[in-house]
């Protein structure tokens, strides 16, 4: 057991950052570093700059596109990537179909999509939630009935995130109704612009729009773009929510949120001296940079038991519950910083329009990020579920 | 970095282990915890043979040359079987004092003693007023011509009753609780002007309150530099705290085992209790607390030899986790054994008693959230 890093780790870490000082586009940064809701050409124009240097897909096998890199390796590229808060490797591609394509379609598939996920060429998004489907997936009624070398698509997907933005989806659908509910899933993906298919708007709570409403009505997709065997779909949602909890502990940028919170409450006045100063504010701060090095040993060990080829199991989703009540409580304390300039919403200025900013800027966005981050407990299986989950495959009851 | 054991250390767990298994059962303990020493030497001798008691020292000093893993994975293990042998008090403080700070001539004579597990030591830290802070010595040795005279009372001294050696902290310049000025000691626990008043603890160990009423004590007898021991204490307290933390995740350990095993047996409104999703989603949070404590005692551990301000920060770090992990563990698994778990008979509330003293020993989570933020 040791902690510290190899002379190769470090030199690693020295590329990584001085790779991303060097090629990280400052408007994007600017943005970023202001709390701007971002653009999709900020995430394309980022992740293209990452494929371009190989470092877009360290999680997948080499012979897809992966680096190949040590789970340490993979640690730091990531810390160093938080630290630097450049935008998140948006995950429909190239951390949910990605892995489920390159592990269970066929060579034709592969070769068919996987070139787009690695370029963002192809945005993708994840049908999966319906109106009467959330946490039990399983009971999706979208249905896909085979006529032809064509499935005819009908029905509706929700809380579809970035759908305005994406090319194509993969979606869940009932292939057959006369069986068990899990047993009667395919996964299907198709092309957005595909006649039939509407996408409307949610805007959440925060006054921003990430999520919509799909509908496919009479949407035809040709046989070829199903995934593995009809009705196995069930099993390939599942091996895709599994990845998706692997990233999901977001440790470096949690730091980054921290260390930000620091600043403010350092700037922030309280009684005439800096909040930080302020010892119930200073003791919940430092409980919560406590629970954040738990978690971020939690996830260490987690990925040392990985790279001896066991894993990611479901104790992962112990990353994914931390994680999120680790981001929230960050949005948290930033609202109770801000005070009453909490209360002002910077909502155009947030949208990117030329307007000035009510209260000091570093918390001008706090309550929209605080009100917008309650969907992390609830989004990639809620918390709850993940109890399930923990309570059913690591504790066997 | 890596998190995996090495082939000897996975030896050395495996011989723990197999000695709390086979030589250190429920009701082996009972009987200790009842009888006139409240440990049991023959067990004691066994460490010795086993090499237990030289895994931290180095191999010029005659031990095993082990780092910090080693004395987690045993506190580790400890922990699992409740061991009231006093390996903390020995080996990691007053062993840690020394090996550390010790003189040639107090390595020469003790050093070889303790590891054969013919001696036992014990370190009186603090006071009566003193609290957490290890700086607020009031006890005073006052210079004489060929060394000094030592007054004060330590408190609860932990295996101070079946100890032949303590090390105690006095202050030789400054005020009550500067930093500058205390010195640490190693007397003869039967000296001249040394009286113990000896009591059981709530959770099965031994501990003494010592007054210190004119103790003699030569230059040699001094451990570090004059004025100088509260680095050293503190240091040496960091590994001790880090210590108590493994023991306290391999108590959790158990503790969460056999309550998910009660949950799984225990049928009530014709089902066992652990089919109900808020027994479950409660062994859900209390896994959680164990791997996050878990992950804080093997940070900390592996940063004892850390610069200081980085080494207090992971320690203080984990002795928060692992409070917290502790009380909500502990107090779970009572409430989830119901009425059997407010028994002695059971060992539940043992671990719970055992917890809850962890949580306090080298300042509770308040104290360690404190010196994190500082």
């Amino acid at each position: 057991m040791d902690l510290s890093f190899s002379a190769e780790d470090l030199a690693f870490q020295r590329e990584v950052r001085s790779f991303i000082a060097e090629n990280y586009p400052a408007d994007i940064k600017a943005r970023f570093d202001a709390g701007l809701e971002p653009h999709k050409e900020d995430f394309v124009r980022w992740q293209k700059i990452l494929f371009e240097k190989g470092w877009v897909a360290p999680a997948w096998p080499k012979e897809y596109g992966g680096t190949g890199w040590t789970a340490t390796q993979k640690y730091i590229f990531q810390e160093e990537l938080g630290a630097a808060n450049t935008p998140g490797i948006i995950p429909f591609g190239l951390s949910m179909v990605g892995p489920v394509i390159y592990t269970f379609a066929t060579e034709e598939q592969k070769k068919r999509f996987l070139p787009g996920i690695l370029s963002s060429d192809v945005w993708w998004c994840q049908g999966y939630s319906e109106p009467g489907s959330g946490s039990d997936l399983a009971s999706l009624k979208t249905k896909a009935v085979r006529q032809g070398d064509k499935y005819i698509v009908n029905g509706s997907k929700t809380w579809t995130t970035m759908a305005q933005w994406a090319d194509w989806i993969f979606c869940l659908v009932r292939t057959d109704s006369t069986v068990k509910q899990q047993e009667g899933i395919s996964f299907l993906l198709f092309d957005m612009k595909s006649p039939g298919v509407t996408v409307r708007p949610i805007i959440t709570l925060d006054g921003g729009h990430e999520v919509n409403e799909c509908f496919f009505d009479n949407v035809e997709v040709p046989v070829e773009n199903l995934i593995g065997q009809e009705g196995q779909g069930w099993t390939y949602a599942k091996f895709l929510l599994g990845h998706e909890r692997s990233g999901i502990a977001a440790v470096a940028r949690s730091k980054r949120g921290i260390a930000k919170l620091k600043q403010i409450a350092n700037t922030e006045l309280a009684d005439g001296g800096p909040l930080i100063e302020d010892p119930d504010y200073r003791r919940k701060l430092a409980e919560l940079e406590i629970d954040l090095t738990a978690l971020e040993y939690t996830e260490l060990r987690t990925l040392a038991r990985e790279s001896q080829g066991k894993g990611p199991g479901p104790e992962s989703s112990i990353l994914k519950i931390k994680g999120t009540e680790i981001q929230q409580a960050i949005t948290e304390l930033a609202v109770e910083a801000a005070g009453y300039y909490a209360f002002a919403f910077n909502r155009r200025a947030m949208d990117g329009a030329n307007e000035p900013i009510i209260g000091p800027a570093a918390t001008a966005f706090a309550a929209p990020s605080y009100f917008n981050m309650r969907k992390t407990s609830i989004y990639g299986g809620s918390n709850e579920i993940q109890k399930n989950i923990i309570a059913k495959m690591v504790l066997g009851l | 970095m890596d998190f995996n054991y090495s082939d000897e250390q996975k030896l050395l767990i495996d011989s723990v282990e197999r000695f709390i298994q086979d030589d250190y059962g429920f009701d082996t303990r009972r009987a200790i915890l009842k009888s006139e020493d409240g440990f049991r030497r023959d067990l004691w001798q066994k460490f010795g043979e086993l090499g237990w008691l030289a895994v931290p020292f180095s191999e010029e000093d005659g031990g095993l040359g082990g780092t910090a893993v080693e004395t987690m994975i045993i506190m580790e293990c400890f922990g699992r079987g409740l061991v009231v042998e006093p390996y903390l008090s020995t080996v990691v403080l007053a062993g840690g004092l020394l090996r550390l700070g010790g003189n040639a001539g107090q390595k020469e004579t003790i050093l070889p003693e303790l590891m054969a597990g013919t001696l036992l030591a014990a370190v009186g830290y603090a006071e009566p007023t003193s609290r957490f802070n290890l700086a607020d010595v009031s006890t005073t040795a006052e210079k004489t011509s060929g060394g000094w005279v030592l007054k004060g009372r330590k408190s609860v001294v932990l295996h101070g009753p079946m100890a032949d050696k303590l090390i105690v902290s006095a202050r030789t310049s400054g005020g009550q609780r500067d930093q500058a000025g205390i010195t640490l000691f190693v007397i003869d626990a039967g000296a001249a002007g040394v009286s113990r008043q000896d009591y059981p603890t709530v959770d099965g160990l031994r501990a003494s309150e010592i007054i210190l009423d004119g103790v003699a004590v030569g230059e040699a007898d001094v451990v570090g530099a004059v004025g100088e021991g509260f680095a050293l204490l503190d240091r040496v307290i960091d590994e001790a705290t880090a210590a108590i933390c493994a023991e306290a995740v391999g108590a959790m350990e158990t503790l969460h085992k056999a309550t998910l095993e009660y949950a799984r047996t225990r049928v009530q409104f014709g089902q066992p209790i652990g089919r109900f999703q808020v027994i479950q989603h409660r062994l859900v949070d209390m896994y959680m607390a164990y791997e996050q404590a878990k992950s804080m005692a093997i940070m900390a551990n592996l940063k004892l030899d850390a610069a200081p301000e980085e080494r207090r920060r992971a320690v203080s770090a984990a002795k928060v986790q692992i409070g917290k992990s502790a009380r909500f563990i502990g107090q779970q698994a009572v409430q989830l054994h119901g009425g059997m778990g407010m028994t002695d008979e059971l060992n539940v509330g043992h671990y719970f008693k055992r917890l809850t003293m962890i949580e306090t020993l080298f300042g509770n989570t308040d104290f360690h959230l404190k010196r994190y933020a500082a």
